[in-house]
């Protein structure tokens, strides 16, 4: 069923387009999530929703009522903010009750809906406390069942974990993830940090310039991108320009100058029609590509490129290696499973082969505005790095 | 050889300082506690201890008066200069108000006047205006200079109000009215306090200004004790002030106890 339905949404501030002809609609229950670059407008976005931002342009609808001019204290649509906004001269249990105070609600009900709700979050015997005697997830807390206890129809959070250290974030995001499942309400989650979104949404939508460049179930985003930006803004990967040759029907074969005067052949998947002589992008996540001393033994649908390693980053629970195919630089991550290495571990400057399956690769529809920043996504920041003295991973 | 050593060196030094301070700042005060309680008519030595003077204090009437002037002027223009400072500094919140530069300059100017000007500048305007001096035309004199002092202490505590608090509010379906008795002003209070303990000390102490203003006829305590002194008698003036700096003192810790309860409560 669907909740929340935004048609032709326009915001401008002084000239600029913060939200750009944006409609989308969100169903009911739904985790969705706007990801994107800080300026992208996905806080405005949300700030329209919760009624903060009056838009230039279109209509929000909660339900079947347009609530596009309404103020926010007449929405049933409740905002966790970023720094919390906990009132500092109340105590954790008035903070709670305030929405309900607002409303007239008996004293004996009061205590009851704010005591239940500090045991969803298991912060029952802290009531007493006020915001600057309790740490900055137990304020995270606080504030959803501020919000909560409204019974709204529609939860909305700005980058609720930013101000937390990591750990505390991995563990507030699982948090968040049970509380969605117990109030069973629609969340609407904004947010720069694509892992967070990949990990709890249900739905993704990818924000630049005001615009949504993509939509869709976070697995959806990650491996069928859309767009150059989606592919580079989500994960890592590497991106190589070139001509359809050859049209299949499972694949199209394309013909990729490596800049240093030869040409690629490659294989990949697609999910528009192509015509011959049409120039597309290669998306391959550095995951996908098998690294190895000796060729592979099977080549049937396997794309297979010879290079040679110019640098190794070791990170823990993957390596990371830049490895050149004439004037081009793949990144390609391969994790420390014994089974699949050689004998002996990578070196630099050592050749290899680089290989992957047709359909771990993906065509975008699109080719990089101009070069220098196509060299630049295509690097990757690989430029930055410096080569690191430590020996990677030793077999 | 023995080294100096520095840091216990300039410790010492600092303390000397600090002592040396307090010992300017204090001990006139404490010699005109002391006499006050000597039973003398000018300051010779010590002639013994009495009360007299103290006794004395309570029984003459144009002190009474004078005190009653002083507490009357310095509530009234406490409480006005408050209020009109709180609506002030709100205004002055709104950031599409055009003359807000101006205005907010305008209201720094009197801090840096000389009290001289502003007092000969009111009797002026009142001497032009006709308005005969007295009561009345004090009360305006010390809410005009009072008011700087109100709007720019409660100006510096909205500055650091953190707007997203409405917000917050707003979004949990509080309306604008309920989030200022219920938000902004429990979180403005402390320096609504504090701006209204300024304007009191100011009215209460304040010479040149109420000098220049009050006419014959209308005495106020600085003016009253001016007058006394020039005309030589410092018995009574020595008891008068021990009893300001007790009332004072207790003014400062009741209003530290009643910060923290207000801010508790609310």
């Amino acid at each position: 069923m669907e909740e929340i339905r935004i048609e032709n949404l326009t915001k401008d501030f002084d000239g600029f387009l913060a939200v750009d002809d944006v409609s989308l609609s969100i169903n009911s229950g739904e985790l969705f999530s706007f990801l994107g670059p800080s300026g992208c407008g996905k806080t405005t976005l949300l700030r329209m929703i919760a009624g903060f931002e009056i838009p230039a342009k279109g209509k929000i609808l909660i339900g079947n009522t347009d609530i596009t001019d309404l103020p926010p204290y007449k929405r049933q649509v409740n905002t966790i903010f970023q720094n919390y906004s906990l009132f500092p001269h109340m105590t954790v249990f008035d903070n709670v009750a305030f929405g309900l105070r607002i409303r007239k609600t008996p004293k004996l009900q009061i205590i009851e809906r704010v005591k239940e709700m500090l045991s969803l979050v298991k912060m029952e015997d802290q009531a007493n406390k006020y915001p600057d005697q309790i740490s900055g997830g137990q304020k995270q807390r606080i504030a959803i069942v501020r919000a909560l206890i409204n019974q709204p129809k529609v939860l909305l959070l700005d980058e609720p974990l930013a101000a937390l250290d990591l750990k505390l974030r991995q563990h507030m995001l699982i948090e968040l993830m049970n509380i969605h499942d117990a109030v069973g309400i629609t969340f609407i989650y904004v947010t720069h940090d694509q892992g967070e979104a990949m990990s709890i949404s249900d739905r993704v939508a990818v924000m630049n310039h005001g615009k949504i460049v993509q939509s869709g179930p976070p697995d959806d985003i990650y491996e069928r991108p859309a767009s150059i930006f989606s592919a580079y803004f989500i994960g890592e990967t590497n991106l190589i320009t070139g001509e359809v040759i050859g049209i299949e029907e499972n694949y199209v074969q394309l013909k990729c100058p490596d800049g240093a005067g030869n040409s690629l052949e490659l294989d990949s998947t697609f999910n528009f029609p192509p015509y011959l002589g049409q120039e597309l992008t290669l998306s391959l996540r550095p995951e996908k590509i098998a690294i190895s001393r000796s060729k592979p033994r099977y080549q049937d649908d396997i794309n297979v490129l010879k290079g040679t390693i110019e640098d190794i980053l070791y990170l823990g629970s993957h390596t990371q290696y830049i490895v050149r195919v004439g004037a081009l630089k793949f990144r390609v991550f391969s994790q420390h499973k014994r089974v699949y290495f050689d004998d002996k571990a990578l070196d630099w400057d050592e050749p290899v082969w680089l290989f992957w399956h047709d359909t771990d690769s993906w065509l975008i529809n699109q080719i990089p505005e101009n070069v220098l920043s196509f060299n630049e996504l295509a690097d990757g920041g690989v430029n930055h790095y410096q080569r690191s003295s430590k020996r990677p991973y030793q077999a | 050889m023995k080294r100096l050593n520095i840091s216990r060196f300039y410790q010492g030094m600092n303390l000397t300082a600090f002592s040396l301070v307090m010992v300017f700042l204090y001990i006139p005060i404490l010699i005109l506690i002391i006499f006050s309680f000597n039973n003398a008519k000018i300051i010779t030595g010590w002639r013994g201890f009495t009360l007299k003077y103290y006794f004395q204090l309570f029984e003459n009437d144009t002190i009474k008066e004078a005190f009653r002037n002083t507490m009357v002027i310095a509530g009234l223009s406490t409480f006005i200069s408050t209020v009109l400072g709180v609506l002030t500094a709100l205004g002055m919140e709104n950031k599409k108000f055009s003359g807000r530069k101006l205005m907010s300059a305008l209201i720094y100017v009197p801090l840096v006047i000389p009290d001289i000007l502003m007092g000969v500048s009111l009797a002026l305007l009142f001497n032009f205006t006709r308005v005969n001096t007295g009561m009345f035309t004090v009360l305006i004199a010390h809410i005009t200079f009072c008011i700087s002092y109100t709007v720019i202490v409660i100006q510096s505590r909205l500055e650091g109000f953190n707007y997203s608090l409405v917000e917050a509010a707003m979004d949990l379906g509080a309306r604008p009215a309920y989030i200022f008795w219920k938000i902004k002003f429990p979180l403005m209070l402390p320096g609504i306090i504090a701006a209204a303990l300024l304007a009191f000390t100011l009215s209460i102490d304040d010479f040149i200004i109420t000098f220049f203003t009050s006419g014959r006829g209308f005495d106020t305590l600085p003016i009253y004790v001016e007058g006394t002194i020039r005309r030589g008698t410092i018995t009574t003036i020595n008891s008068l002030s021990t009893l300001m700096i007790g009332f004072t003192l207790f003014l400062v810790v009741i209003t530290k106890r009643l910060r923290k309860i207000l801010i508790s409560t609310i």
